[in-house]
């Protein structure tokens, strides 16, 4: 089966920047992502968990996209703008995908 | 001065207080209880529906009166002001930064509708009852807080970054939304609705609103035990003194507009609170270089449960001492 090879970014962003960054990747055409719910962790500002919190103010979501590498730096400048100032985490790592022509 | 002593010992010998103190404490001995966040959005969600539905039955029953406006008005005019007493306060209490001082002032202009709820309950089991359109007075202060501390932040210098889209979900947020609906629903079929939902939105209520202080409680404790450090003596003594402040000025707005002694404990009760569902992520959004550990601990830590234990109990007694009751 053949491979191809990909750029799987990872952003950790506040509850209540998500619709920014989400409305930001449309912009710059990155159609495809998913969002995760996190459930707790421990950074810079202390421990923190989602259990019983109500509010968008406190608690984290994952976004995910996986993206052709020729991509990658279009997706970043605009995910930046957004989480720059903001708690959260970026990552970039190498990956692999198939059926390419959905990326 | 002795009767407002009994009653708050009363308020504290009752489910609502105790389930309270029960999260507080498991979350500081560090149990492993927890509500999951679905649980507790769906237990927010019905009593904000609840609450609002009541107090449009309250105003299908008793109309529409000239304290309304004035108590729509006063509630506005209280939640744009009170952020810049609170600004002042802490310049004096604490070595915030100006970020953090504005960021703080919002949460006390605006409200915790959990705490107007608390404080209905509590005046349901004394007999007295408020204004229904209170609850439309609680959906007026949500907001403008929000807007007095961008003002400051921005006559100061700071940073803030304000949107289009930020005033659009200061406005339209889930908690305004439900409680504004539930409240025209209810004002809308009036007792006819009520005898169709009241097995759902009466009898429950007053367990629902235990299980939902018993999380309120896991969240403050779990926020005490994690911010040691964060917060100092002065910020703390502000997270005590602030709702006395606002309270008064609850009171004389709502002696000046006649209001019952149950309206007017729920308007002191409104003044007193500090958001922690709408204002903190309008202030992530706007404010983000401001501590969320520091905001959130006053909040939810520190002057939620004083208004609980102490702060209704006081309020009820006031109002119904000079309101008339």
């Amino acid at each position: 089966m053949q491979r191809h090879k990909a750029k799987r970014v990872e952003i950790i962003i506040e509850a209540a920047l998500l619709s920014r960054l989400t409305d930001a990747l449309q912009s710059a055409d990155v159609s495809g992502y998913t969002v995760l719910p996190v459930k707790g962790g421990s950074g810079r500002s202390g421990p923190w968990t989602r259990d019983g919190q109500i509010s968008r103010g406190s608690g984290m979501f994952a976004v995910i996209c996986l993206i052709r590498p020729e991509r990658l730096d279009g997706l970043l400048e605009v995910a930046f703008e957004v989480v720059e100032k903001h708690i959260g985490v970026v990552s970039i790592t190498d990956t692999e995908i198939l059926r390419s022509e959905r990326f | 001065m002795a009767d407002i002593f009994s009653l708050a010992a009363g308020n504290l010998i009752s489910p609502i207080i105790l389930s309270f103190v029960l999260g507080v404490a498991a979350a500081l001995a560090r149990s492993d209880l927890t509500i999951p966040e679905a649980v507790a959005k769906g237990m927010s969600i019905y009593l904000l529906f609840a609450i609002g539905f009541k107090g449009g039955i309250g105003v299908a029953a008793h109309g529409v009166d000239v304290k309304l406006v004035g108590t729509l008005v006063a509630a506005g005019v209280l939640s744009f002001g009170l952020p810049f007493i609170a600004f002042g306060l802490l310049g004096f209490m604490t070595k915030l930064t100006t970020l953090e001082k504005a960021a703080v002032a919002a949460h006390y202009g605006s409200i915790s509708i959990v705490t107007f709820v608390a404080a209905t309950s509590v005046l349901e089991t004394q007999g007295l009852v408020a204004e229904g359109y209170m609850v439309a007075a609680a959906a007026v202060m949500e907001a403008p807080a929000i807007l007095s501390a961008l003002w400051i932040v921005a006559t100061k210098g700071g940073g803030a970054y304000a949107t289009k889209g930020l005033y659009r979900e200061i406005l339209l947020n889930g908690s305004i939304v439900l409680l504004v609906g539930s409240f025209l629903i209810g004002a809308i079929t009036g007792q006819d609705g009520l005898n169709q939902i009241a097995p759902f939105i009466v009898a429950p209520f007053q367990g629902v609103l235990c299980l939902f202080l018993l999380d309120m409680g896991l969240v403050a404790g779990r926020g005490l035990r994690d911010s040691r450090g964060e917060v100092g003596g002065g910020a703390i003594a502000f997270g005590l003194l602030m709702p006395l402040v606002g309270s008064a000025f609850g009171l004389m707005a709502a002696l000046a507009i006649g209001l019952s002694p149950g309206g007017a404990a729920l308007f002191m009760t409104l003044s007193a609170s500090a958001s922690y569902i709408a204002v903190p992520a309008a202030m992530r959004v706007a404010l983000p270089e401001a501590k969320p550990s520091i905001y959130l601990t006053l909040s939810l830590g520190v002057t939620f449960p004083f208004n609980l234990t102490v702060g209704i109990p006081l309020y009820t007694a006031i109002s119904t001492t000079l309101a008339g009751g």
